[in-house]
């Protein structure tokens, strides 16, 4: 006979209540992971999808991801010229909030180069890639906005000609893609006055330059030696994607992680604590059962078995709750939310470890009940 | 052979000042299938007596038997106390006390179980303990779904259900009415006759002491066997 069991059937309403609230901290615990890995898997993703070997910078920069970068769009022709060197684009951000449709709408406007990048490497779900180097536009689905529909960005209104999935920047913005001449005239867009004031004042125009100069290297091509070659160049650096990619991770993700990573522990021990109280105080509710068990002359084995199972069936009914809420949830959660399998691993061992942990107290109190307490009426 | 001997017990609680002593030199003999009773006031050591027979509580001094084993030499108990009470004793309390999560018939089995007892053979000693207590009806019943008395008699099935030689109740009538008091009392009476049972109840209750073989007063910690002892039954 498994007293556990038919303790919990007995109290199953109070006990399945328990279960909920837990797997709710459990489902948190599990969304910080899953919230920080999705922070990695965005942030990385723009890197990702340009499909650059090289990224060359402004000189002594980590690159426009980690601090300003500036160099002149004319580096991608110099670039081009450099043996083994494929293919070199000007690759450049603006991080924009227009008002549309009375809706404030916020996005990272990147740069393509037209003509040779359209936009093929990019996920598109729907429509196509740019058509025109002149106010067409590829926007990410979590905008919001419908193929077809205009944007009204600088002085111009821009098209959409296609819809991306899951291109959003490090800040968790939709990323939005129009050729690089489109990016700076938005990017120099100045009111009119503003405009007729600086021709007044004989101001040059504003040369914005690039953030950065994208480099594929050829087929056969060792990227170390055409990374070599370009870092002889007086006025830039040179980092691989790789290095990009940590830099990104190091300096927008590394906080946040930590940060993250201090609210989990937090979360695990208030589940450990709540999961602790609740056995300890399930035990204590038995006080009288227990006594009765011992004075029948039950081994001590049948006790602690009956605690420990209970703290355990409470874990994993939690931990199941936990699973249907991030099945269910977390893909309606405004940023991305990445369980794997390892973070579900690791939430379930989270979960037996405090299970058992938690049963500690309970079995120190029930060892500690004396089988005379059942006399004391 | 007694199922039970005590000799020359002594319990002494607390020091100094507040030193109590709840048995002097206690010394009981019950045999197979007598039905003894141990009345005396609140404090008397009644209670103390019984846990000491149950291997609850260690006395000071004295010796116990069980069986005609020793199992308590020189105020310590030599032998596995709990192995004792799960083989040898069965115990009734003032409440049923009854596991609230299982069935009558459940309640019975987890006696059987503690002991190592399972499946078909345990089944059928429980519902004809059950039976044979009249509750053949109500075996698939939680405690709260039945009376007191009903409780009490599941209680009784759950202490005979390993055919102990020795049951010990703690006034298992205080918390019923006459009608079922003289009913758990005839109970008692028919297992010790039938079973050769040795029945030790404290008891507040004299409305039933004319179920009891012998009765046996305390007063301050002493046994003193009462004058009217009636003839105990053949075991």
């Amino acid at each position: 006979m498994n007293l556990a069991m038919k303790d919990v059937r007995h109290q199953w309403p109070r006990f399945v209540a328990t279960g909920v609230g837990l797997g709710l901290l459990f489902a948190i615990v599990l969304a910080m992971g899953g919230i920080y890995r999705g922070m990695v898997e965005e942030a990385v993703v723009l890197v990702e999808k340009l499909g650059a070997d090289l990224w060359v910078v402004q000189r002594d920069t980590r690159g426009p991801f980690a601090e300003r970068s500036y160099v002149p769009e004319v580096l991608a022709t110099r670039a081009r010229a450099v043996p083994g060197v494929r293919w070199a684009r000007a690759f450049s951000t603006l991080t924009l909030q227009p008002v549309h449709r009375g809706r404030v709408l916020r996005l990272t406007l990147v740069g393509l180069s037209w003509p040779e990048d359209r936009g093929a490497s990019l996920p598109l779900v729907s429509g196509r890639v740019l058509g025109t180097a002149h106010r067409e536009l590829m926007v990410d689905r979590t905008l919001g906005l419908a193929l077809g529909e205009a944007l009204h960005l600088g002085d111009d209104t821009y098209r959409i000609v296609g819809l991306t999935q899951g291109l959003v920047s490090s800040g968790g913005d939709a990323l939005a893609f129009v050729s690089q001449s489109d990016l700076e005239r938005i990017q120099n867009h100045l009111a009119p006055e503003a405009r007729r004031l600086a021709r007044v004042a004989g101001a040059p125009p504003m040369d914005p330059g690039v953030s950065a100069v994208l480099v594929g290297v050829a087929p056969g091509a060792s990227v170390e030696e055409v990374r070599a070659r370009l870092a002889r160049w007086g006025d830039v650096t040179v980092h691989t994607t790789g290095e990009q990619k940590s830099f990104l991770l190091d300096g927008v993700v590394d906080k946040a992680r930590r940060q993250i990573g201090l609210f989990r522990a937090l979360l695990a021990l208030v589940s450990g604590i709540v999961v602790s109280l609740v056995i300890f105080n399930m035990t204590v509710a038995k006080t009288r059962e227990i006594a009765l068990l011992k004075l029948m002359g039950a081994r001590l084995g049948l006790v602690v078995g009956m605690i420990l199972q209970q703290a355990l069936l409470l874990s994993l009914l939690a931990y199941g709750v936990a699973l249907g809420v991030s099945r269910f949830a977390f893909p309606h959660f405004p940023r991305k939310v990445v369980v794997g399998p390892e973070e579900l691993l690791g939430v379930f061992a989270l979960s037996v470890a405090i299970a058992l942990l938690a049963s500690l107290a309970a079995i120190r109190r029930a060892l500690r009940i004396p089988p005379t307490t059942i006399l004391a009426g | 052979m007694h199922a039970i001997e005590a000799t020359g017990l002594w319990k002494t609680y607390g020091k100094g000042e507040t030193e109590v002593t709840a048995l002097r030199d206690v010394s009981l003999r019950v045999r197979g299938g007598e039905v003894a009773a141990l009345l005396g006031p609140s404090g008397s050591g009644k209670s103390t007596l019984l846990t000491t027979l149950g291997l609850l509580l260690t006395p000071d001094r004295g010796q116990l038997s069980l069986g005609g084993e020793q199992v308590v030499a020189d105020g310590r108990i030599t032998r596995d106390a709990a192995r004792l009470r799960r083989e040898r004793i069965g115990f009734v309390f003032q409440k049923a006390n009854l596991i609230p999560f299982l069935t009558a018939l459940e309640n019975v089995l987890l006696a059987l179980e503690i002991n190592g007892l399972r499946g078909r053979e345990a089944q059928a000693r429980a519902r004809e303990l059950l039976d044979y207590l009249g509750l053949g009806e109500r075996t698939a019943h939680l405690p709260d779904e039945l009376s007191g008395g009903q409780q009490q008699r599941v209680a009784i099935a759950r202490a005979l259900a390993m055919n102990p030689p020795l049951v010990l109740a703690d006034e298992p009538t205080a918390a019923l009415d006459s009608h079922r008091s003289r009913d758990v009392m005839q109970l008692f009476r028919r297992v010790a006759h039938e079973r050769g049972t040795a029945v030790v109840v404290v008891t507040h209750d004299h409305r039933t002491l004319d179920a009891f073989d012998t009765v046996h007063e305390m007063e301050d910690g002493v046994l003193r066997t009462a004058p009217r002892v009636p003839a105990p039954s053949p075991a």
